[in-house]
């Protein structure tokens, strides 16, 4: 527990549409630690993003935090006033989004921009954020920076303009940082090109990373352990290792099943049939169980736990044991065995407490 | 396969009819000031209407024997110095007002969407040549052209409907050719071009429906405006001809008697200044509700002045 | 192809004009696309793929080239005429929403479709082929009454191929139909799309960036770069024996997800973006980025050719037993992340 940098736990947040509510997080948890990268994965709609903005106090609209707490260097973010969390955010945690345009002020040279966070959090004295700018866009791949300082963002490509934000979000060397769907806009040999900064910026300052993201090849290519979201809630917590070779809800077994890359052929497709919708009320029984092909009468009537499969390794459902054998793997020769030296193996079992003493 | 086509059955919810006004609504209902507004504007609408009925007195009537009487139970709102009963001459104002700022609005809305449907649409020379004029337009103060046109055609109700509507209409013509191109190479138009669909079908079908709520709100932005250079035009002695009444003339007289007839003052300005923020408030919400995602930067700066129009004098 | 192709690009080209330069948005394009066949077309944002879509459509008109659709050249066409056309060949966009009046209601606008090529006799008629072809691309019939708002990302692009199909088209125009929707429901939308072909044998063109969708669904792949074919060939064909280095390092970028961990494969970046097509390089208009460049590709543009049966690039190397290994910028091996 001591050695994460940020814990989430049994979050709630709600948001108002006219007369009636929607619950957008329903009681997840997740934690990130030093030098650790987390994957949170899921369709639009499932509070992948809302949890973690939700956390940082981005949240727009009529969006509410009801429950939960989130614990960062000590500090119960969801508790800290506006003025306090503002001095962390950009400080100590550092966030990049899907699209750098609506990040950037278009009318101010990138130079300043990068330069302003420095200065209003007391980084660094003008003289040294100047140099300080030079050096982090070297760092982050942008040649020429002092011609480049003075560009404006309409100046750079999509591509380079991630680089901006992303120079601007590690310029404080937060410990973490938020990444939400950082290379969505991005053409993929671009994407890339960001992801490996991410990494060798992580390298350096043993940052967190929380990574969100749609794209399963994105989160199982750079992330250390993947979290499933549906409806709010954590299907699956997982060490990449298990995430790969064993994933036991059949949500991300449906997922993985629809990924279509070169080489899947169409016989090889599963579609997961229907849709995900908008909780109007707290759900009570498993929330995938509408879509699911192995729903028995015990899933549309209970709420699974959010329970330990095997090191490191928690899933919500009733019938994962019948997932993994359907797979070919038993559950017992899991549990115990080698996981691959990840990272983060308390990480799932602040999860499972979290969720389990609610449940 | 037959499972894409089979079990995708998405409960689609069944709209109720009309479904995006009740959300509009919904969204106008919020704003409290909006509301008030609203209720504002419906008594003067209604008081408009009925008021030449209602009223005491005829505007013209003069009864020389109640001169300069002060708010009493027969004259609430007092006389002035030729004793016409303000009451009703507050009534007949509004009238007249009702008249020439509805009349007005809608002329010019005409002319502005007409124009700025055909330009932004054809594009070209016909485009140039109207936004050449929109640009004249807005480089000359609104209120001289309307002076202009007043001292040309005469100062009875139509000639300050038509001073008033005719140079309104680069405002709209402006707004609707804008939105226009904004949406002539978007995929809406695009997908109706690829199904056959000539430029008159578009016109009609995709973009006037997608135009009306913006229009709708510079409508509402509109009517204040007017009735502030209808106003205006008095005080510099050129709206309605008196005994014709309105409030610019009972406030432009009542400026001189301030100090000794302060009612003549008091209640024509107070209703007055309560009509003109109604209309603003409304025009707010409607704004709110009907262009949800509208920037908030121009509607603030219409809030506190007139914005689109801020050269008004 | 035995048979008269259904759709014949030939040398197709379209310039812009932004703020006095000229942006070369597709250069001398040509394919045949065989009626019942996919055409995929792959190329990253910038590549004129788009541009390509709509100058096939001739929903832009092109600078030079012919498009000869069912044996008539489309640019030929009175107003009139090519709007009757327009029932053969239609577009499933990317932006579903976008593509809808948000004014009209799901029934509204498939009927306006129909209205417009004058199909069906009465407006009882046409709601009832309204209501049959929403059944047939997976939605209820009562979704006739729904606003476009309404409706999830993907049933909205299901309207949006209910209203092309609604027309009976031989030629749909796919500009990224996938690329806004879920990855669930993105198999949901491309099963529907081969089962259509299959039933109605439809020619589709289909515009993407993601590989592997194109693999999927294409007969034939045509790769873009800078508003050029860079290499055509059959889709299996091309991504087992990629030729270009583009098409090479396009699909050494797609991060795949690996079976197990030790399967996972370094993060490899490539140097460099696409050059702006508003300043072109010479020659070779990927040698700036090309590990094996030489002088000759910055001088001389590299011609389409045939280097096997239905193969075809446009580099000087193409043929020759070019490496995928060639030296990546940047590496980032699974070891070091073990590290961390």
């Amino acid at each position: 527990m001591a050695d994460e940098l940020l814990s989430v736990e049994d979050l709630h947040v709600e948001f108002e549409r006219g007369d009636s509510k929607v619950y957008a997080v329903n009681g997840a948890s997740f934690s990130v630690g030093p030098g650790e990268t987390l994957g949170i994965v899921g369709e639009s709609g499932s509070g992948k993003s809302v949890s973690v903005l939700s956390v940082m106090g981005l949240l727009r609209g009529s969006g509410q935090v009801t429950g939960g707490t989130a614990m960062f260097m000590g500090k119960d973010l969801l508790k800290l006033r506006r003025r306090q969390l503002e001095d962390i955010r950009g400080r100590d945690i550092g966030m990049i989004f899907q699209d750098p345009m609506s990040s950037l002020n278009p009318t101010m040279r990138i130079g300043d921009q990068i330069m302003e966070g420095m200065l209003s959090h007391q980084y660094t004295s003008r003289k040294g954020a100047f140099n300080r700018t030079l050096q982090l866009l070297d760092e982050v791949g942008i040649p020429e920076g002092k011609a480049r300082f003075r560009s404006y963002p309409h100046e750079f490509s999509g591509g380079m303009r991630q680089r901006v934000m992303i120079a601007m979000a590690v310029a404080c060397e937060p410990q973490l940082l938020i990444a939400d769907e950082p290379t969505t806009a991005l053409d993929v040999t671009v994407q890339t090109q960001i992801l490996v900064l991410l990494r060798q910026l992580q390298l350096k300052g043993r940052m967190g990373i929380i990574l969100i993201t749609h794209d399963f090849g994105v989160a199982t290519n750079v992330c250390d352990r993947i979290i499933v979201m549906y409806a709010g809630k954590v299907m699956e917590s997982a060490p990449l290792v298990d995430f790969l070779a064993r994933p036991a809800h059949p949500y991300t077994v449906g997922l993985k099943g629809s990924v279509i890359e070169v080489g899947t052929k169409a016989h090889q497709l599963r579609a997961i049939p229907g849709m995900a919708t908008a909780l109007t009320e707290p759900p009570r029984a498993c929330p995938f169980a509408e879509r699911c092909q192995l729903a028995a009468d015990r899933c549309l009537e209970e709420l699974p736990p959010l329970r330990p499969l095997g090191l490191g390794h928690y899933v919500a459902c009733h019938r994962a044991e019948e997932v993994l054998a359907a797979a070919g793997t038993t559950v017992g020769a899991q549990v115990g065995g080698p996981v691959g030296g990840q990272v983060g193996g308390q990480v799932g079992g602040q999860v499972a407490q979290g969720v389990t003493a609610r449940a | 396969m037959a499972v894409v086509s089979a079990t995708v059955g998405p409960g689609v919810r069944v709209p109720r009819r009309h479904a995006q006004w009740w959300l509009a609504w919904r969204r106008y209902k919020r704003n409290k000031l909006a509301v008030a507004g609203a209720a504002c504007v419906a008594v003067y609408l209604v008081l408009g209407l009925i008021g030449p009925w209602v009223a005491p007195q005829n505007y013209a009537q003069a009864n020389f024997l109640y001169a300069n009487h002060p708010p009493s139970l027969r004259f609430p709102f007092g006389t002035d110095g030729l004793g016409h009963d303000m009451l009703s001459q507050v009534l007949w104002s509004m009238r007249n007002a009702i008249e020439i700022t509805f009349g007005a609005s809608l002329l010019s809305f005409a002319i502005g969407v007409t124009l700025g449907l055909w330009g932004g649409l054809r594009g070209g020379v016909a485009d140039m040549v109207i936004m050449r004029l929109v640009d004249f337009m807005f480089a000359i103060p609104q209120f001289f052209l309307s002076l202009f046109l007043v001292v040309a055609m005469g100062r009875t109700v139509w000639p300050i409907l038509l001073a008033i509507g005719i140079p309104g209409w680069a405002q709209y013509a402006r707004l609707v050719r804008g939105l226009v191109l904004g949406m002539r190479n978007g995929e809406m138009v695009e997908a109706a071009r690829a199904f056959g669909a000539s430029r008159a079908h578009i016109a009609r079908r995709y973009l006037l429906p997608n135009v009306s709520n913006s229009m709708l709100v510079q409508i509402a932005f509109g009517i204040p405006v007017d009735l502030t250079v209808m106003a205006g035009l008095s005080v510099v002695g050129l709206g309605l001809r008196p005994p014709l009444p309105s409030f610019g003339n009972m406030i432009a007289q009542a400026g001189a008697n301030v100090l000794g007839y302060p009612w003549l003052m008091y209640f024509p300005a107070a209703i007055f200044a309560v009509i003109l923020l109604s209309f603003l408030f409304v025009a707010d919400g409607l704004q709110e509700a009907l262009n949800p995602r509208a920037e908030d930067g121009g509607r603030r700066a219409r809030r506190f002045g007139f914005g689109a129009r801020g050269r008004l004098f | 192809m035995p048979d008269e192709p259904i759709l014949k690009v030939d040398g197709v080209s379209k310039h812009f004009k932004v703020g006095g330069r000229t942006l070369r948005a597709v250069e001398r394009v040509s394919f045949d696309l065989g009626a019942g066949e996919t055409l995929g077309i792959v190329g990253e944002s910038g590549s004129g793929k788009s541009t390509l879509g709509r100058l096939v459509l001739r929903l832009l008109e092109a600078d030079e080239g012919r498009v000869v659709f069912q044996g008539e050249d489309l640019a030929k066409l009175a107003s009139n005429e090519l709007r009757s056309r327009r029932r053969d060949m239609q577009i499933i966009f990317q932006d579903p929403l976008a593509s809808l009046n948000p004014r009209m209601t799901v029934g509204a606008a498939i009927e306006d479709a129909m209205v417009v090529q004058k199909i069906g006799r009465s407006a009882s008629e046409r709601r009832h082929r309204t209501e049959g072809l929403l059944e047939r691309v997976g939605l209820q019939p009562s979704a006739v009454d729904a606003y476009p708002f309404e409706l999830s990302g993907g049933q909205q692009q299901r309207v949006g191929i209910a209203r092309a199909l609604s027309l009976g088209p031989k030629l749909v125009v796919c500009d990224e139909p996938l690329s806004a929707l879920d990855v669930s429901v993105q198999v949901q939308i491309i099963q529907l799309l081969q089962e259509l072909q299959r039933e109605l044998g439809i020619t589709y063109l289909f515009i993407s960036h993601n590989l592997g969708v194109v693999q999927l669904i294409s007969d034939t792949v045509v790769v873009l770069y800078l508003g050029e074919v860079v290499e055509q060939a059959g889709a299996d064909e091309l991504f087992e024996r990629p030729q270009h280095p583009y098409t090479q390092a396009l699909m050494r970028s797609v991060l795949k997800v690996p079976e197990e961990l030790e399967k996972r494969a370094p993060l490899v970046a490539l140097a460099g973006e696409m050059p702006s097509p508003l300043s072109p390089p010479s020659g070779c208009p990927y040698h700036p980025r090309c590990p094996l460049a030489m002088d000759r590709c910055k001088e001389e543009k590299p011609l389409l050719r045939t280097v096997s049966e239905g193969h075809m690039a446009a580099c000087h190397k193409a043929g020759e037993a070019v490496t995928m290994g060639s030296a990546p910028a940047v590496l980032v091996t699974p070891s070091e992340l073990a590290a961390s």
